[in-house]
């Protein structure tokens, strides 16, 4: 086995954590962490004298609130997407210099790191986190329910994902990160040619989130089924609701294949296993086929919420019912499905043959069928609408033109032949940065702007949101544009350095954009800073965008309980009808039985942070301690029997009076 | 929603008898194929473990998780049959998809035939 020749001596104490696996001769990285812990020294200093610890333990950290957890779930999307947008840059800069000879400033060992990273941080804390932060705060409102199914379930999902964000940032500075691509193929990912501790980093990471999103998954399926309004019928809940069902049955059909294949990869690299190697029966080929029975479901996991966000958006600014709620709900399913049976257009090019290529390329184009009907679902909403061009409608528009140029170009893909010139190249890496950046990041700016008077009390600043918008949807088509082109040339993916300087004049243009969009995202925090600072100004009452669906009944911000008492539905568009009916709340209510904060969600992730740690460095002991850790604190939790208590009714009473002054 | 539904979850205690009966019985008898070596061969032994094992899996969701049409509303039985449907798609898709890499990908006498074939065929053609 290499490993054992490659580290013959493992400390007891130690593992294989040595002082040479702390990068402080790599003089980016130094820069780095100075950078880091100077911050993070000014955090913790601005805390302390602010005396903010105990309301962060209190209020956030052992919260149970679904609208708390959402919102710290967005909080990590924006803090990873700053980390995963740093690494973008870092690429785009070293591929505008190192043309015809020159080596650019980022050595090959560091630039395979920094691909990987990105890729992995894009997808599973950035994407998955606002996703997951969205139908957290959202979708329970929506259907009326107090939270989620399982309140202490979603805390601990939350911290699981966390843990997994962390460890992939401790790569960073203590040993190395994966140098493998963002699905860490074998034989190029197991024990024989990834001896570090870069991939281990990436398995254990990535296992520890994906308990979090898993175990997600089924706390939102059972909201849905179980904790709708009296009244409110499947067919009644908004397209967001729908949406977010669809998307968490998705998560949990396709998670456990990740965990299973990620499991096996695991047995491999430590175990001496032989599932994915050349030799001894095993076969790499099998990973990529079941990563991507994943893989693909997963995009589908990203966007459907987003299509719910959209579907939202658009009805309200249109000042109409969507159109087509059934065909909405069943294009939705459609995908659902269908998304099951296209996972072979990943890998057209490795040899299953005719037959097989020419079913899943028939598929593929199929499945954009539903989503076409979507784009005209809301072109007609749009239709003889009264159209408001706020800034979530404009992130819409940027979403509808983006993300139907990125889908044609996905269904050119989709055919076999095409698939065999373009596999691997520049032109694939545009296509999926079309469909990702133009339909997921515009749709969670759209749902940001639009969500937040309801999460805060007050609006974001309009012409910074104008900015960031602007920013973003000009710098995404000078950042990929060019790409497209540079695929079509031929130029495969994740290069270091290349040798035509014909292709470098596209780089630029692309490294261009991507400081374009640098501008977006420093605009959004301006935005959230002057927002913050005029909140007065700014403030809004429980319903700022004459909205149609049920979570803008509720006061903004919502109150602990979202809902003083129980409201019966009747059919769609729940608050539509309440203010066309001039609903008001009776004001006689009964006291609201809550659950209680626990420390324990956030407990267990910091042990099984600990034990991907370190199982990552070969620090048995350690990680006994802490996975006895773990199941230990599981298991007190189960004792813990203090875990509701009650809103009285007078407090109900003189929190819906003072939001009704607000 | 309502809280009648929950009565359907559990089982009576002939219910739980029945299936560690047939739970019991479904274990034995693969381990009785494999101890007692009987006369079958290897492939056919293994397709009625594997049977056997689907089965036991049907056992395990209507005795002891109490699957049912009429259990939670019907949502446990739909959800079951999405799960059989996918398992289905990723067993019989995974097994196509590698069967045919297998065929066109890794023996190579089966190759070098089939260069041979095409160099045939471009001679006549020339």
């Amino acid at each position: 086995m290499l490993t054992e020749t490659a580290q013959p001596s493992l400390s007891p104490i130690f593992g294989r954590l040595t002082l040479d696996w702390i990068p402080y001769h790599e003089p980016i990285l130094v820069g780095t962490f100075a950078g880091v812990v100077l911050g993070g020294l000014l955090v913790l200093a601005l805390m302390s004298y602010f005396r903010l610890w105990g309301p962060l333990w209190r209020n956030w950290v052992t919260t149970v609130d679904h609208k708390k957890i959402g919102i710290m779930y967005m909080i990590l999307g924006f803090v990873m997407m700053v980390r995963g947008f740093a690494d973008a840059l870092m690429m785009r800069l070293q591929q505008a210099m190192a043309a015809g000879g020159v080596e650019g400033y980022l050595p090959p060992h560091h630039y395979d790191q920094v691909f990987t990273a990105h890729g992995v941080i894009m997808i599973f804390f950035v994407a998955m986190a606002f996703v997951t932060g969205l139908m957290n705060y959202v979708m329970p409102l929506q259907i009326g329910a107090r939270d989620v199914a399982f309140p202490f379930l979603n805390n601990f999902s939350f911290w699981m994902t966390v843990a997994g964000a962390l460890l992939v940032n401790i790569s960073l500075f203590i040993g190395e990160f994966a140098r493998v691509g963002w699905l860490a193929f074998p034989p190029l990912s197991g024990a024989s040619y990834s001896t570090g501790p870069g991939m281990d980093y990436y398995l254990w990471a990535l296992q520890i989130a994906g308990v979090g999103t898993t175990l997600s998954g089924i706390n939102m399926i059972a909201t849905v089924l179980k904790m709708r309004a009296p009244g409110m019928k499947l067919m009644d809940m908004p397209i967001f609701a729908w949406t977010s069902l669809i998307t968490n049955v998705l998560i949990v059909a396709a998670f456990p294949v990740l965990t299973a294949t990620l499991a096996l990869l695991t047995l491999d690299r430590y175990l001496d296993f032989r599932f994915f190697t050349n030799d001894f029966g095993g076969n790499p080929m099998m990973y990529i086929n079941l990563i991507w029975v994943w893989g693909h479901p997963e995009v589908y996991i990203l966007i459907i919420p987003c299509f719910g966000v959209i579907s939202e958006i658009v009805a309200t600014f249109s000042g109409k019912p969507i159109f087509g709620y059934r065909t909405m709900v069943w294009a939705t399913a459609c995908i659902m499905v269908l998304s099951f049976v296209v996972w072979l257009h990943h890998f057209f090019t490795m040899g299953s043959g005719a037959s097989v290529n020419t079913f899943f390329g028939i598929t593929t184009m199929i499945i954009a069928v539903p989503t076409g009907v979507k784009i005209f679902n809301w072109l007609f909403t749009m239709y003889k609408g009264r159209v408001r061009l706020e800034v979530p409608m404009l992130w819409v528009i940027g979403f509808l033109v983006t993300f139907t140029i990125g889908g044609m170009s996905g269904v050119l893909l989709a055919v076999p032949p095409v698939d065999f010139q373009l596999h691997n190249t520049l032109f694939l890496i545009a296509h999926f940065h079309n469909v990702i950046i133009g339909g997921v990041v515009f749709a969670v700016y759209a749902a940001v702007t639009y969500w937040w008077p309801k999460a805060f009390g007050f609006r974001l600043d309009d012409t910074w949101g104008r900015r960031s918008f602007w920013f973003w949807f000009v710098g995404f088509y000078f950042a990929f544009m060019p790409l497209y082109a540079l695929g079509l040339m031929g130029v495969t993916r994740r290069m270091n350095a290349y040798p035509d300087a014909g292709w470098q004049p596209y780089f630029i243009v692309a490294a261009f954009g991507a400081v374009l969009i640098l501008l977006g995202i420093l605009s959004t925090f301006a935005g959230f800073y002057v927002s913050i600072r005029d909140r007065k100004r700014l403030a809004c009452g429980r319903d700022p965008w004459d909205a149609r669906t049920l979570e803008w009944a509720t006061q903004s911000p919502p109150a602990p309980y979202n809902f003083p008492e129980d409201i019966r539905i009747v059919g769609r568009e729940a608050f539509w009808h309440m203010k066309q009916t001039g609903f008001k709340w009776s004001g006689h209510y009964r006291p609201i039985h809550m659950p209680k904060n626990t420390a324990t969600g956030a407990l267990i992730s910091a042990a099984a942070l600990v034990f991907g740690f370190a199982m990552v460095w070969y620090i048995w002991w350690l990680a006994l301690l802490s996975f006895a850790a773990m199941l230990a604190l599981g298991i007190a939790h189960t004792f813990n029997y203090n875990r509701d208590y009650h809103i009285p009714s007078d407090e109900v009473t003189a929190t819906e009076l003072k939001g009704a002054a607000a | 929603m309502s809280s009648h539904t929950h009565t359907a979850s559990h089982g009576t205690m002939g219910q739980l008898m029945i299936g560690f009966g047939l739970a019991a019985l479904l274990t034995i008898i693969p381990f009785g194929l494999v101890m007692g070596e009987v006369g079958i061969s290897r492939s056919t032994l293994v397709g009625i473990i594997m049977g056997l094992g689907a089965v036991q899996i049907l056992v395990h969701l209507v005795y002891f998780l109490h699957l049912s049409r009429s259990s939670e509303e019907g949502w446990t039985l739909s959800a079951s049959i999405f799960a059989v449907i996918i398992l289905a798609i990723v067993l019989a898709g995974s097994l196509w998809v590698m069967h045919n890499m297998n065929e066109n990908m890794m023996p190579m006498p089966e190759m070098h035939r089939q260069i041979e074939q095409m160099k045939s065929l471009q001679a006549q053609e020339g």
